[in-house]
């Protein structure tokens, strides 16, 4: 199994066996010039930073190096300047404070930035207050683990992403908790990476971010509390497994929002109290599976231009409207799924109900229409409304339906890894 | 004062149709919260029942317990005590002992088997529901001399605010959808206390939803403790108003 | 003790009571007569202040009725049906009314003893024959030893036995220099026991007389044939009017 520590290893061990044996370890101290100790450290060297404040900022490392931070020495952008720019191969950053990064609305200022360059390992640092945390462009294979980044943003137009990544491949983002940023997590044209085991919350935007990304896959991550939740767009071919999205509340706010996204996969996931839990729209040939949707506004809505999606053995529990959707086509399929407001019977007891449930409630396409009506909902005349579309449909779209809804809930939690 | 109330209180104790009331209310609590555990749908269960049969059985039982007691207020205010208090004293005992048995039959069973916030609120949306409608029966009951015509005005009452008043709303909604109507329809939301009650319930139940709306007003009102201040008060508002009413009319009225 | 001053009253265009005056005084059982819809009830409802007169004034022991209600601690009231809540008990009822009046220390228990009221303290109200119900009334009137009885037909449900149990009561107490206004419509009820007559028809006063006047005019030994002659010639003397 992969870890960053085998990880951490093969990178040493490649370094020993790569010739570079006169590595030295450097010991730096506040006061120090890093800079020039940087410069002057051969490649394979190692900077053993203490503790301390450096009023040290826009730090450039050209060669391979291992930066060692004891007790998270800080260093400080003042607000005005980036941190560090590693611009080569292999280079380890690790234990370091990086605090107060400058702001800038001509090119992205960021606390760690690597570009062009591939196997950097960026490890259990602390980003304080910066507009972007860490940054990946153009690099390949580089690691990004255990993370702290914590920054304070109000609006979207002046703020930064925590874990920002363009145009790279062979990402693996673990173990990070980012709150504050404009999107926890953004990836732009990145490919074959995994987003693992991550904390995203409180972002003004999104929790996590995807445009353009193809063959990715993140799980076990969890979203809360961010303005819009979690948006995957215009990619191909992404899994998401065993996330939990909580808490996603607002007007335009999602628990997964899914735009012209195909081929992917999402199981195992949990979507808990967000103002929608999965939107789609333009989606084309995803497998939903095993999910826990739980008292969400919509557990999802499914724009008509979305087709050839499977939603099959998922939990549908205590959801204001288990399903939306805008037209009165639908080319999505449901089966096997628990509905909680199922009110069906099983006289042949095989486990699944013996008329088809309608997961999409009259009542939700009025509100559809007009969303001011919502304050009559739950009303007696609300109720009859509903009784009367089940005798004689005619707002909901009649494929909609779960021609095998289960009886019972499916224990799905036990497979869940929770995030601390 | 307190004499009347605790005696009217005593008699409606070993009152049948409250001791009905009550049993059945417990049934049903029991019956819906087991239900396949899931407490949630529980909950909405009984918030319909007590939306729908709280308010009519309320203001039924009140009104006919109001028309059946004249004889014997009649007889109280042969002593020399205040209309006021005598009127009040009858309304304070039925309406405690209504409460009682909504609190027994609802309140126990969800105390027990879906405790938590929602439960809170709900048993708060009953017993305000409650106070409303026997305040409205005993409104009712000072304004009609005849009982048949009364229980007819009381049923009017409850199917005006449970069906009517939403069936307007829903008309009115419909037909100014292109304006600006949050503000108004928050007003005319504040003139039925069961549409009060229900959205105090859906602030607990359904934020989620509701938060998916866009509308300053809407969102900060739904989004805000605001909202279940503003319910909260507007039902209050609507257990004082029927109550002064009635005492202002009783003053006068010929027994 | 009780002064009636042109009363007027009227539901809707019917006219309840119209323009009466009458002066009541103590040592008297005034037997109230009339038919039904002749206004007794009114009458006795506004002077207990159950209704609300248009005009007019009546005064209870020089207190005036429309502008308090301390008058009427001195009125013991007997209603013409008595209803109680259902599962009121007997000594429920009593002590109810006693604990409301805690100003009063001193009962005039009597009736309770001789109707054997104790005995059925713990009887519930809804089991109870209307007139058992009247005998509870009737105790309760009598309760506070109030200045003032106003019995609304007292002996309509009663037993012969406890009718006259009633009645000796009455006639005791008018001893005692109480007023005690009785309305009923069955004459015989009263014989032996009014003092004065007041005859209402169709809200009108039609006489106020003594008893001993009336036998005498109308050269009658018994009340009830010189109240009906009586009657007959006010009648029609209205009628010619």
């Amino acid at each position: 199994m992969f870890t960053w520590r085998n990880f951490f290893f093969l990178v040493l061990l490649h370094s020993v066996f790569t010739g570079y044996v006169a590595a030295k370890v450097i010991p730096v101290r506040p006061g120090n010039n890093v800079q020039a100790l940087i410069d002057r450290a051969k490649a394979g060297d190692t900077l053993l930073i203490s503790k301390g404040y450096y009023k040290q900022h826009s730090l450039v490392v050209k060669k391979k190096l291992t930066l060692i931070g004891r007790d998270y020495p800080v260093f400080d952008g003042l607000g005005k300047y980036e941190v560090l720019f590693i611009y080569a191969d292999s280079v380890v950053v690790k234990g370091l404070q990086v605090q107060n990064i400058g702001k800038s609305s001509m090119n992205d200022l960021a606390g760690i930035k690597v570009s062009d360059h591939r196997d950097v390992v960026i490890t259990g640092n602390r980003i304080i207050n910066g507009t972007y945390g860490i940054y990946l462009q153009n690099s390949k294979f580089c690691v990004v683990k255990g993370n702290y980044i914590q920054s304070n943003a109000t609006d979207e137009l002046s703020s930064g992403n925590g874990i920002h990544a363009w145009k790279s491949t062979d990402l693996l983002i673990l173990d990070n908790i980012i709150s504050g940023h404009r999107d926890g997590i953004y990836f732009e044209f990145v490919s074959n990476s995994t987003i693992r085991n991550n904390r995203s919350f409180r972002n003004v935007r999104y929790g996590l971010h995807f445009m353009f990304s193809n063959n990715d896959r993140y799980e076990y991550n969890k979203f809360s509390e961010n303005g819009a939740g979690v948006a995957v767009m215009y990619s191909k071919v992404v899994t998401m497994v065993g996330n939990i999205f909580i808490h996603n509340w607002g007007d335009a706010s999602y628990g997964l929002l899914l735009k012209d996204i195909s081929d992917s996969r999402i199981s195992n996931n949990r979507f808990l109290k967000n103002t929608v839990g999965i939107y789609m729209e333009g989606t084309s040939r995803i497998e939903v599976n095993q999910n826990t949707f739980e008292e969400n506004g919509w557990a999802l809505r499914v724009q008509a231009n979305s087709s050839g999606s499977n939603f099959h053995r998922n939990n549908f529990v205590g959801n204001s409207f288990d399903v939306a959707t805008n037209g009165t086509l639908m080319l999505n399929y449901f089966s096997n799924n628990y509905w909680d407001k199922y009110d069906g019977y099983d006289l042949d007891k095989d486990g699944t109900g013996d008329v088809p449930y309608y997961p999409v409630s009259a009542y939700s396409v009025i509100t559809e229409q007009v969303p001011v009506a919502m304050i009559l909902y739950r009303s007696f005349l609300s109720g009859l409304i509903e009784m009367v579309e089940k005798i004689l449909p005619t707002l909901i779209p009649d494929q909609m339906k779960d021609d095998r809804p289960l009886i019972k809930r499916i224990n799905l939690h036990d497979r869940n890894t929770p995030v601390n | 004062m307190r004499t009347i109330v605790k005696y009217i209180f005593l008699d409606l104790l070993r009152n049948k149709v409250v001791l009905v009331y009550a049993v059945i209310l417990a049934l049903l609590s029991f019956s819906l919260l087991n239900l396949d555990n899931n407490t949630a749908k529980g909950l909405l269960g009984l918030l319909n029942i007590t939306l729908l049969f709280v308010p009519l059985i309320s203001i039924l039982f009140a009104t006919i317990y109001f028309f059946n007691s004249i004889e014997f207020i009649e007889l109280l205010l042969a002593q020399p005590v205040k209309r006021d208090k005598v009127l009040l004293a009858e309304y304070t005992g039925l309406a405690t002992s209504l409460s009682i048995a909504y609190l027994l039959g609802i309140g126990l069973p969800v105390l027990l088997m879906a405790p938590g916030m929602p439960a809170l609120i709900l048993l708060i949306t009953g017993l305000l529901l409650t106070l409303i409608f026997s305040a409205l029966a005993l409104l009712v009951f000072v304004l009609f001399k005849d009982k048949t015509k009364a229980i007819g005005a009381s049923l009017v009452v409850a199917l005006f605010f449970t069906l009517l008043f939403d069936g307007f709303l829903l008309t009115f909604i419909y037909s100014f959808n292109d304006y600006p109507i949050d503000k108004a329809v928050l007003g005319f939301i504040a003139f039925n206390p069961v549409d009060l009650a229900r959205v105090l319930m859906l602030l607990q139940l359904d934020v989620a939803v509701l938060m998916g709306y866009s509308g300053a007003l809407f969102k900060k009102f739904l989004g805000s403790a605001f909202g279940s201040f503003y319910s909260v008060c507007c039902l209050l508002i609507w257990v004082g108003i029927p109550l002064i009413l009635s005492v202002r009319l009783f003053r006068r009225k010929d027994l | 003790m009780i002064e009636i001053r042109q009363l007027i009253k009227s539901f809707g265009k019917f006219r309840a009571l119209d323009d009466i005056s009458l002066s009541l005084k103590g040592h008297q059982a005034i037997s109230l007569l009339g038919s039904n819809g002749s206004g007794k009830t009114t009458l006795i409802k506004s002077i207990l202040g159950l209704v609300i007169p248009e005009s007019g004034s009546i005064s209870v022991n020089g207190k005036e009725v429309k502008h308090g209600y301390s008058y009427r601690a001195d009125i013991g009231f007997m209603p013409q049906i008595g209803r109680y809540p259902d599962n009121m008990t007997i000594g429920q009822v009593i002590n109810m009314v006693r604990e409301m009046r805690s100003d009063v220390r001193a009962y005039d228990e009597d009736l309770i003893r001789d109707f054997g009221i104790e005995g059925l303290k713990n009887k519930v109200m809804r089991t109870l024959s209307g007139g058992t119900r009247q005998k509870v009334s009737a105790c309760l009137a009598f309760l506070f030893n109030p200045g003032i009885l106003i019995l609304d037909e007292p002996t309509a449900g009663l037993d012969p036995l406890s009718s006259e149990i009633l009645r000796a009561k009455i006639s005791n107490e008018r001893e005692k220099g109480k007023l005690i206004l009785i309305t009923s419509h069955v004459l015989s009820d009263l014989e032996g026991l009014a003092s004065e007559v007041i005859y209402l028809q169709d809200g009108k006063l039609m006489f106020h007389r003594r008893v001993r006047d009336i036998l005498e005019s109308a050269g009658e030994e018994k009340l009830n044939k010189a109240v009906a002659k009586l009657m007959r010639s006010v009648s029609h003397g209205g009628e010619e009017k």
